[in-house]
């Protein structure tokens, strides 16, 4: 009888739940998504190209400036490259540190997902409990580093400073409270009705989809498949410790949430172990002056909080700037999955996606 | 006196968001007049001492039926081109013959009901008002003297309502 | 209509009119605060706590910095509904609790003659009077979604009356419960006939003899008001701020505190029909009116603390819970109840 017209809601790049400037191009039926485009770039600086003008040092600092939620883990990612590049041995020491930097750095990464996550689903208080944990993982970066967000924390062969006295208690004491935090958030949203009635079904995507897509990280284990970088090829000082890799059935986003929930567990299991068995030693390797990788390219991967972050380095062995730097930031891949979830589902599950994908923009554009 | 004035006051509005309604060039506009005209009418029904007619008026017409009107209006676009605008002569002259006869009952209504006396139900409805209320009165009306029309209003609607589910969902 | 009454009474009655509508704007404001400090403490923050005694001038900045804003209007809205939506929407909001009693009466230390209620007006269909000027309340929003010429207004708008029109049926049907109990459609008799105790100790409070009901209208009660976990017209998240996108200083304003009032009615209505409105022990009969406010302060307290702990709903399925759950087990209320006072009589 009346032709119904689709209806085109521009979301973002300037909404309140597009985490930053993502902008997706809605074709709605009624509130059902027939159609969206993924629309990103906004926060584009050009970081890739930039890196190729630093040299080698200063490029630890523009890495920061990526996941600027999860510098940390940026930094670990560059420099552990370099290290392959130029087959720096690494102390022990730094190894364990740089180890207990990257999962604290999980931690606060996690926060800030599930704070904007629950606050997407209208679960406000939630927001400020993960926001106040999210500050006292700060606060040890800040003691470490003097920043708070953009750590610029790690050198290639090592790590600039050595934690401060009196650091490691604080680590631990941190752990004791986040263990409880976290049984408080769920018993806020595991298992509130309203909570499992949004979250479960919504979005589902299968193993191998997930696979296909490149997913990586929670969502890829959200799926089912146990892939974590941290165990298949362990980097930093994962290998000696003992963790569990939580992996979720569904794929849906409770199972991403789950995940992501027990991921803050192993986390602290990890740090745990890592200051228990802190050993003694210099934190810094034996490093050129001038750090000039050798001609060659490499891959090297970790698991950032977001999922499989790697860079491809290659070096032509004159210039002391990479010949080529690229980077595969888990945020952008894993928002490719973005379109495909949201299919069918209403606006309000729009942005439980978006949040479930825990995506930032600054990694997603570089 | 004062009871005069208002209601010619009222009845001057109502007569004026009348006309709004069937002149207005926008839809919503005349949604938005035709409330205006209920809720003026219902100020006239509580002048008259019928309160729960008033209620029911601004509760069941203004509420509810118009706000379902101005979802219609809101959602399909009624603004047409100047081609497609029905031919305005054809649209009168029809105008004219409805408000011809709409003229001719009233003034029936009028000379019937001035030959005649009030009739005993109207009377009967008009004691105890004050007294009880009118909410018991209606009700006592509506399930003694006026329950076959009533079931057949609310039979009709149920017809309608069923209706308009099949015609709106194309497969049950 | 009477006789043009002696000029102490109207003077005593425009007096109330304007003690109620100052009280409305002011517990309004106090809402505000309380929500903020409540959700404050709630979220392990110390909120408002710069303007007044621990923030309780906080809304009335907020007020004038929002007065002095710029009204913005967008190029494309429709002027005349555009500037009436909110009007409609305040007004709406006052209008509802004129006809909530709550007190018993006075006479202002023997000023007047007769005693005046404490209440704007008692009419006899005071419940049916509410009902009506709500779903009046429905154009404001449904007419600023429209006039605003956007689409998360439209949507929000759209989501909101819908909303509205689906939960006043349940809300009707649980009121219709308590009309059939107390006989009355005046909330002062509703009131009234809830006095008393059973064995001394409980009082005769429509909500143990309807507690189903109660609840049936405490949760349609929620929607009616658009409050979390059903403020979908708002959904920040979602809809930017839905239906008030695009108003700014007073407009907004109005639309905020429509809110408030809203809910300070929806308690109040609640009050009245199932807790016993004023009726309370212990204090003299012309302090009634503490354990209204008492009683009212206890339902927002509910409120807020919901609104802060709870995650949202989808619309789809509040749509869903709203007519495949709330509404027949409604009607299933009003059947027994209406049973059982055949049965009983």
């Amino acid at each position: 009888m009346f032709d119904t017209n689709e209806l085109v809601i521009n979301m973002g790049p300037q909404h309140p739940s597009t985490h930053g400037v993502l902008r997706v191009i809605l074709r709605l039926d009624g509130e059902r998504v027939i159609g969206s485009d993924v629309v990103i770039g906004y926060l584009h600086r050009g970081v890739e190209k930039l890196c190729e003008h630093r040299d080698w040092a200063q490029i630890v600092l523009i890495t920061d400036r990526m996941d600027y939620v999860a510098a940390a883990s940026n930094n670990l990612g560059y420099v552990e490259t370099v290290e392959k590049l130029m087959s720096i041995e690494v102390p022990r020491r730094a190894r364990y540190i740089r180890t207990i930097l990257a999962e604290l750095q999980r931690i606060a990464s996690h926060c800030l997902w599930l704070g904007t996550h629950a606050m997407d689903i209208g679960a406000m208080t939630v927001f400020l409990y993960a926001f106040r944990e999210r500050e006292l993982v700060l606060d040890l970066f800040e003691e470490y580093c003097g920043a708070r967000l953009t750590y610029n924390a790690m050198r290639v062969g090592g790590l600039p400073l050595d934690i401060p006295p009196g650091w490691d208690r604080k680590v631990r004491d941190f752990c004791d409270i986040l263990g409880p935090k976290v049984d408080e958030y769920e018993q806020l949203l595991t298992h509130n009705r309203i909570w499992l009635e949004r979250t479960r079904g919504v979005g589902v995507i299968p193993g191998e989809d997930a696979v296909a897509i490149g997913l990586s990280g929670p969502p890829l284990r959200g799926s089912g498949i146990p892939r974590d970088v941290r165990k298949d090829e362990p980097y930093a000082a994962y290998a000696e410790f003992d963790f569990d890799i939580p992996i979720g059935a569904a794929g849906d986003t409770y199972d991403r949430y789950l995940v992501r929930i027990e991921e803050f567990r192993q986390s602290v299991r990890i740090i745990r172990q890592a200051l228990d068995g802190l050993p003694e030693g210099p934190i810094l390797g034996k490093v050129p002056r001038l750090i000039k990788p050798p001609a060659g390219e490499t891959y090297h991967a970790i698991e950032a909080p977001k999922g499989e972050l790697g860079y491809f380095i290659a070096s032509d062995g004159k210039s002391n700037t990479p010949y080529r730097f690229r980077v595969r930031p888990p945020s952008f891949c894993n928002l490719q999955a973005l379109s495909r979830l949201i299919k069918g589902h209403l606006v309000a599950d729009v942005v439980a996606l978006i949040g479930s994908l825990d995506i930032v923009l600054g990694e997603v554009d570089r | 006196m004062f009871e005069s004035i208002l209601f010619y006051t009222l009845a001057a509005f109502i007569l004026g968001f009348g006309v709004l309604v069937v002149t207005a060039r926008n839809t919503v506009h005349c949604v938005v007049f035709l409330v205006a005209n209920f809720l003026c009418v219902a100020m006239i029904y509580v002048m008259l001492g019928a309160e729960f007619l008033a209620i029911i008026q601004v509760l069941v017409y203004a509420g509810g039926i118009v706000v379902l009107y101005l979802f219609v209006v809101m959602l399909v676009n009624l603004k047409r081109g100047p081609d497609a605008a029905p031919d305005r002569r054809r649209q009168s002259r029809v105008g004219f013959v409805l408000a011809a006869v709409m003229l001719a009952e009233i003034s029936a209504i009028l000379v019937y009901s001035a030959a005649r006396p009030a009739s005993a139900v109207a009377a009967a409805a008009a004691t105890p008002l004050q007294t009880v209320g009118n909410t018991e009165v209606v009700g006592m009306l509506l399930y003694t003297d006026y329950l076959i029309p009533f079931e057949v209003a609310s039979m009709l609607l149920l017809v309608a309502m069923i209706g308009a589910i099949l015609l709106a969902k194309k497969e049950i | 209509m009477p006789a043009w009454l002696p000029p102490p009474a109207v003077l005593a009655h425009l007096g109330l009119i304007l003690v109620v509508f100052n009280m409305l704007v002011l517990s309004a404001a106090f809402m505000v605060w309380m929500e903020r400090k409540v959700c404050a403490y709630i979220q392990d923050r110390n909120g408002p706590n710069r303007v007044g005694f621990e923030g309780v001038l906080q809304p009335f900045a907020d007020v004038i910095k929002l007065l002095f804003k710029e009204e913005l209007r967008p190029k494309a809205a429709d002027a005349l509904l555009f500037a009436i939506a909110p009007v409609i929407s305040a007004a709406a909001a006052f209008a509802a609790f004129a006809v909530i009693p709550f007190g018993t009466s006075t006479t202002l230390w023997g000023l007047l003659d007769q005693p005046i209620p404490l209440q704007v007006t008692d009419v006899n269909v005071a419940v049916l009077v509410i009902f009506a000027i709500t779903s009046m309340g429905i154009y404001g929003i449904v007419l600023a979604g429209w006039s605003s010429n956007s689409k998360y207004s439209l949507l929000g708008g759209l989501r909101s009356s819908a909303q509205m029109i689906s939960y006043e049926l349940s809300y009707g049907l649980a009121l219709a419960a308590v009309i059939m109990l107390a006989g009355s459609l005046s909330l002062r008799e509703i009131v009234l006939n809830q006095a008393g105790t059973w064995w001394g100790f409980i009082p005769r409070w429509y909500v143990f003899l309807q507690p189903i009901g109660f609840l049936i209208f405490m949760t349609a009660g929620v929607a009616e008001t658009n409050r979390a976990p059903f403020d979908f017209p708002e959904a920040e998240q979602e809809l930017v701020a839905g239906y008030h996108t695009e108003y700014s200083s007073m407009s907004f304003a109005m639309f905020f505190l429509a809110e408030y009032v809203n809910m300070v009615t929806v308690s109040a209505v609640a009050t009245s029909l199932f807790l016993g409105g004023w009726l309370g022990p212990f204090l003299p009969d012309w302090l009634a009116w503490v354990w209204f406010l008492v009683k009212v302060f206890l339902i927002l307290f509910f409120y807020v603390w919901m609104r802060w702990t709870l995650p949202r709903y989808r619309y789809d399925q509040l749509m869903e819970f709203g007519w495949k759950y709330l509404l027949p087990v409604a009607v299933l209320n009003l059947l027994a109840t209406a049973a059982l006072i055949l049965w009983i009589g």
